[in-house]
């Protein structure tokens, strides 16, 4: 069944001079099936995070429909949850709090929202830290707790945008680690958007291309590593290095200097 | 220059405040006499104490301070409530913003305590007139901190809270109101010394009681002691107003890493 699904889905903006709408995304379809993790990776501004937002209910699309779990998105919904490149955590919150605002929000009780929240704590080692504040924790176990957060209200699916690109690269890898573990121990679907080409061929079971705006899927590629909770392995396996060529390719990243559309031309 | 702990930071320089006001003490009563100025112009730090003994029989000085402390007060609260609630109401409507803010503006950079006159003739020589001028400039400031304090709220915050499923009110309590009171806060110290202001001019203009009348009756009678007693007093009223703003501020904030003398 298909957790998550576009389905020939367009967004247009009002540009600023209001004269002429800016196209976003166009036709994109797609679907995600359960317990899958599909990782999304395009140039800068190609709509990527527009995608997200119109699958958490946030934006309705322009054109086309957006499902989670075979039900049409109108409004943010509690199966869908999402994840940013900032932690979001509120300072004024210790972080037990901070991991129950989904789930206090929604109506919990009190002690439902606590159990909750230390139960997670828990699972990310952080159990020492359920009373402190956000400003006391590093950068790390703040976006692991942001994390804790999000899967705290049990969603059938995450939206990741870029979750680790704000922190130091060892702490990424550590942070990958923890995400992968997670997503197949709870058997979670997941879209996970990113910039780094690693990070997308070892995360996921399939990685979409998009293109420059307006975006539109242009390559599918599935990864057949196997071992999907296990990054670190992932990382050493021969088949990385070819994924990753095909990647650049489609993305264009590196071109031939005569290919360049802004090269001098003889007059 | 080596780092030093709080404590020893706190030592310090409470040693050396009591110091300094030593030597203003001093220089105050000394410094005029040296120097030739006549006492009516500056007395000395004693005559000022000896008018202020003689005020407490004579002039009830304790019943005109209360009556500005509890104009202060209530001008202070009520015109932080109204600033506070203008502020969120217009903070979550950029419709309402737009279309009053040149009003807003307008009233904001009108001189609130030129306001005084009006009201002492419409209100009579009564505590409301100097309340109603304390509401007013106390309001501008907390209005314009809280309206941009939400303003200025993290746009992904208020998506996050809506993926949760959250209601416009759960959004307000939850996110936009706890993320208004540093700002809040910070705008209630300006406001707790301004009531004062607001309070003093509305007392200038007229009524019989007060320590703006006291100031105003001494002036009349050429009693400098007597305008130094009721500076004093004034001072004393706005301090402990701002002590108290820091206290609450303390408490709701207490999730602020720690600062010196808690920022004062």
């Amino acid at each position: 069944m298909n957790r998550l699904e576009f389905r020939d889905v367009t967004m247009r903006f009002a540009d600023a001079s209001a004269r002429q709408s800016l196209t976003a995304i166009e036709g994109v379809s797609f679907s995600i099936a359960d317990g899958e993790v599909v990782a999304l990776i395009g140039p800068s501004g190609c709509g990527k995070s527009t995608l997200l937002n119109i699958g958490s209910g946030l934006y309705a699309p322009s054109a086309g429909q957006a499902f989670v779990d075979g039900e049409q998105v109108q409004g943010p919904s509690r199966h869908v949850a999402f994840m940013l490149q900032k932690d979001l955590l509120l300072p004024w919150r210790t972080i037990a709090q901070n991991v129950a605002l989904g789930v206090e929000i929604q109506g919990q009780t009190k002690s439902e929202c606590a159990r909750r929240a230390n139960e997670l704590l828990r699972g990310f080692n952080l159990a020492d830290f359920a009373g402190r504040y956000p400003h006391q924790l590093s950068g790390g176990m703040r976006q692991r707790v942001a994390l804790a957060r999000t899967l705290a209200i049990d969603p059938s699916v995450l939206l990741l945008d870029e979750p680790f690109s704000a922190v130091d690269a060892q702490t990424r890898i550590s942070l990958q680690h923890d995400l992968a573990q997670t997503l197949k121990r709870a058997a979670k679907t997941a879209l996970l958007i990113t910039h780094d080409l690693l990070e997308a061929v070892i995360l996921s079971d399939r990685v979409l291309v998009m293109s420059a705006r307006p975006g539109r899927i242009v390559d599918e590629i599935p990864i057949e590593i196997g071992y999907r909770d296990e990054p670190l392995r992932r990382r050493q396996d021969g088949k990385v290095a070819g994924y990753m060529a095909r990647l650049m390719e489609r993305l264009e990243i590196v071109r031939p200097a005569s290919d360049q559309p802004h090269a001098l031309q003889p007059a | 220059m080596t780092p030093i702990s709080r404590t020893a930071l706190i030592r310090r320089g409470t040693a050396a405040s009591i110091a300094l006001l030593l030597i203003f003490l001093a220089a105050w009563e000394w410094g005029p006499r040296l120097l030739g100025i006549p006492t009516f112009i500056v007395p000395p730090a004693s005559a000022v104490y000896t008018e202020f003994v003689r005020m407490l029989v004579v002039n009830h000085l304790m019943f005109h301070t209360g009556v500005t402390a509890a104009e202060v007060i209530a001008g202070f609260i009520l015109g932080s409530l109204l600033g506070a609630v203008f502020g969120y109401l217009l903070g979550m409507s950029p419709t309402a913003e737009f279309a009053l803010s040149p009003y807003i503006l307008a009233l904001q950079i009108a001189p609130k305590v030129a306001f005084a006159p009006l009201f002492i003739m419409w209100m009579g020589f009564t505590v409301y007139p100097k309340i109603l001028v304390a509401i007013l400039i106390v309001f501008f400031p907390v209005m314009v901190n809280v309206l941009t304090a939400i303003r200025g709220i993290d746009p992904d915050l208020i998506n996050l809270a809506r993926s949760f499923t959250a209601s416009r009110a759960q959004v307000f309590w939850k996110i936009e109101f706890p993320s208004s009171m540093p700002p809040l806060f910070a705008s209630l110290r300006i406001g707790a010394t301004l009531a004062v202001v607001g309070v003093v001019v509305g007392e200038l203009v007229g009524g019989n009681f007060g320590l703006g009348y006291l100031l105003t009756f001494g002036e009349g009678q050429a009693n400098t002691p007597m305008v130094f007693v009721c500076i004093l007093m004034l001072t004393l009223i706005g301090g402990i107003a701002y002590l108290a703003v820091i206290w609450l501020e303390q408490r709701v904030l207490h999730y602020v890493p720690a600062r010196p003398l808690g920022g004062l």
